[in-house]
């Protein structure tokens, strides 16, 4: 039933993306078609993304609702960022191309995030209320030093890093596109990889050890991946905090399984899904009256809510 | 058997165990008792590499700790769970063949369900197989995780203080089932015990730990005395004659 459900998931995309694609496909039809389709893998590979880094978080961090957004990850890419224009100024940041800036925030952001977060999972017996705390406060933290950096700047740099700071589907530059989609493959590939791994590491880190699984090695690796997954979300699009809540919740319903190669196909389908559809009535019938993000993190918000007021922690 | 070759441990600047050196025998049931903070959890979970062993050494069936990796340690002793966090909704079926994981990687050819079969079928679970582990009772949740420690098929099986929170009837019923294991299917069970009448009626050794140091090791009938015990928890205990052994009253 589970393979009915993936099935049907997949067909949904595939057929949305056609949607996307063709829908009132007219006049300078070429044009049109090429900045669609990049759109389009722009949408899927974001929406996979976050997807994906959601499931793996909340697998190494043992709980269902705390996800990478909630825990500053992407704030902590925008500050990054911030602290590179300063560091390098503005001129020259402005005059390297976007895959260089790309490939370096990712770079510093890995070391970042296993520094910070591989400190805070560690101690086992975390208490999830301590880690939603600890999260919510790195978030405020990593947002109010880029908002005070970016006010010591340049207004000229400033317009530079502006951008980064909202989620927006629209201009993506090509080679990070490319550089994007390939770290996603490479992840997912190498995730998929050590899948039944991750279904011991879900067991918890007694069990997963006395099974016989280097439980730290295996959580280090997995943060990694993350942190790659959401640079290249947060690098293409911006932070959109609340899709990989929406996604993975809806993904364990719809799984009915804990096997981690079912749970990370569903979730990749559902994020790309959700972006697609989203956009595509956004853009075409609303006219682009409101944004996709705004409609999804009320949805999430709401849901974010919902899910700690139920306290359905384990 | 398993050495421990002058272990010590320490949380921060307290030391939780100091020079401890044993020898735990194979076979049988081995009982650590002490008084709390004693050390003996500390112990356990060295053994069963929960924590990170510093200082000292640890050989299971001469294979050290240091030396050999996880996976395949993994073959050689298991660690009964208590409890699992997040996958409390996992089906009985599916907990029981997680412990097939250090032999199959999670590819379960058939050999590994026949085994994950006979775990169910010897700890009566069929039944209760397509169960969620959060559907059971305390006492059905044990048995489903000494199952999986089973279909682990190691020498040796680790609980920490499994009597917790088990009444008369389910505490008496586990211990049956341990002892049975231990007799039937040469497992070597080392636990960590509260009830020191526990450990005089069912364990077969015993080793006392008070303060991170080892008061007395040895076969259960020799070392675990009205004397032994008056010394380890400071209180006083008499002994009572009961035709299956010894009760030290203390109440």
């Amino acid at each position: 039933m589970a393979n009915a459900r993936l099935f049907l998931l997949g067909a949904a995309l595939i057929l949305s993306s056609l949607f996307f694609l063709f829908w009132g496909l007219s006049g300078n039809t070429w044009f049109i078609f090429e900045l669609r389709s990049k759109k389009l893998i722009t949408l899927i590979t974001v929406g996979g993304a976050v997807s994906v880094a959601t499931i793996l978080f909340q697998t190494i961090s043992a709980n269902r609702i705390l996800t990478p957004a909630i825990m500053g990850f992407d704030a902590l890419y925008i500050l990054l960022q911030t602290l590179l224009v300063v560091v390098i100024g503005g001129a020259n940041w402005a005059l390297l191309p976007d895959s260089i800036v790309f490939l370096l925030t990712s770079a510093i952001m890995v070391g970042a995030s296993l520094l910070l977060y591989q400190f805070l999972l560690q101690k086992d017996g975390r208490h999830l209320h301590v880690l939603i705390l600890v999260g919510v406060i790195f978030g405020l933290l990593f947002r109010s030093l880029t908002s005070f950096i970016q006010r010591l700047i340049d207004p000229s740099e400033f317009a530079m890093i502006q951008s980064t700071m909202f989620a927006s589907f629209g201009s993506v530059d090509e080679n990070s596109l490319i550089i994007s989609c390939i770290i996603f493959l490479l992840c997912t590939l190498l995730v998929f990889k050590y899948s039944t791994f991750l279904d011991v590491m879900a067991l918890g880190k007694q069990m997963a050890v006395s099974l016989g699984v280097s439980y730290i090695s295996f959580q280090r690796l997995t943060l990694v991946v993350i942190s790659l997954l959401v640079c290249i979300s947060t690098a293409l699009v911006g932070p959109i905090t609340f899709l990989g809540l929406l996604v993975s919740a809806l993904t364990y319903k719809i799984a009915g399984s804990l096997e981690h190669k079912k749970l990370l196909i569903i979730s990749f389908l559902l994020g790309a899904l959700f972006l697609v559809i989203g956009q595509t009535i956004f853009e075409r019938l609303l006219r682009l009256q409101s944004t996709l993000s705004i409609v999804i993190e009320f949805f999430g918000g709401m849901l974010f809510l919902y899910l700690v007021l139920r306290k359905r922690f384990k | 058997m398993i050495t421990i070759n002058n272990v010590s441990h320490k949380i921060g600047a307290n030391d939780i165990l100091t020079n401890v050196t044993a020898e735990i025998p194979a076979n049988g049931i081995t009982a650590i008792v002490g008084p709390n903070g004693a050390g003996k959890s500390t112990l356990l979970n060295l053994i069963g590499r929960q924590t990170t062993l510093n200082d000292g050494d640890i050989q299971i069936d001469g294979s050290s700790l240091h030396s050999t990796s996880t996976d395949k340690l993994a073959l050689k002793i298991a660690l009964v769970a208590q409890d699992v966090g997040v996958a409390s909704r996992i089906k009985i079926k599916e907990l029981i063949a997680f412990g097939r994981w250090p032999h199959s990687k999670g590819r379960l050819n058939d050999f590994d369900k026949e085994i994950v079969e006979a775990a169910m079928e010897r700890f009566d679970l069929v039944d209760l197989k397509d169960r969620f582990l959060d559907q059971l009772s305390g006492g059905q949740r044990q048995r489903a995780f000494i199952a999986m420690a089973f279909a682990q098929e190691t020498d040796w099986l680790l609980l920490d203080e499994p009597l917790n929170n088990l009444d008369m009837f389910h505490a008496r019923a586990l211990m049956n089932e341990l002892k049975l294991l231990a007799v039937e299917n040469q497992k070597s069970i080392v636990m960590v015990i509260h009830d020191v009448n526990y450990a005089a009626r069912w364990s077969d050794y015993c080793i006392g730990l008070d303060f991170g140091k080892i008061k007395f090791a040895g076969a259960t009938q020799d070392v675990l005395t009205a004397k032994s015990v008056e010394q380890l928890f400071q209180v006083n205990v008499s002994v009572l004659g009961s035709p299956n052994g010894i009760i030290l009253d203390h109440y």
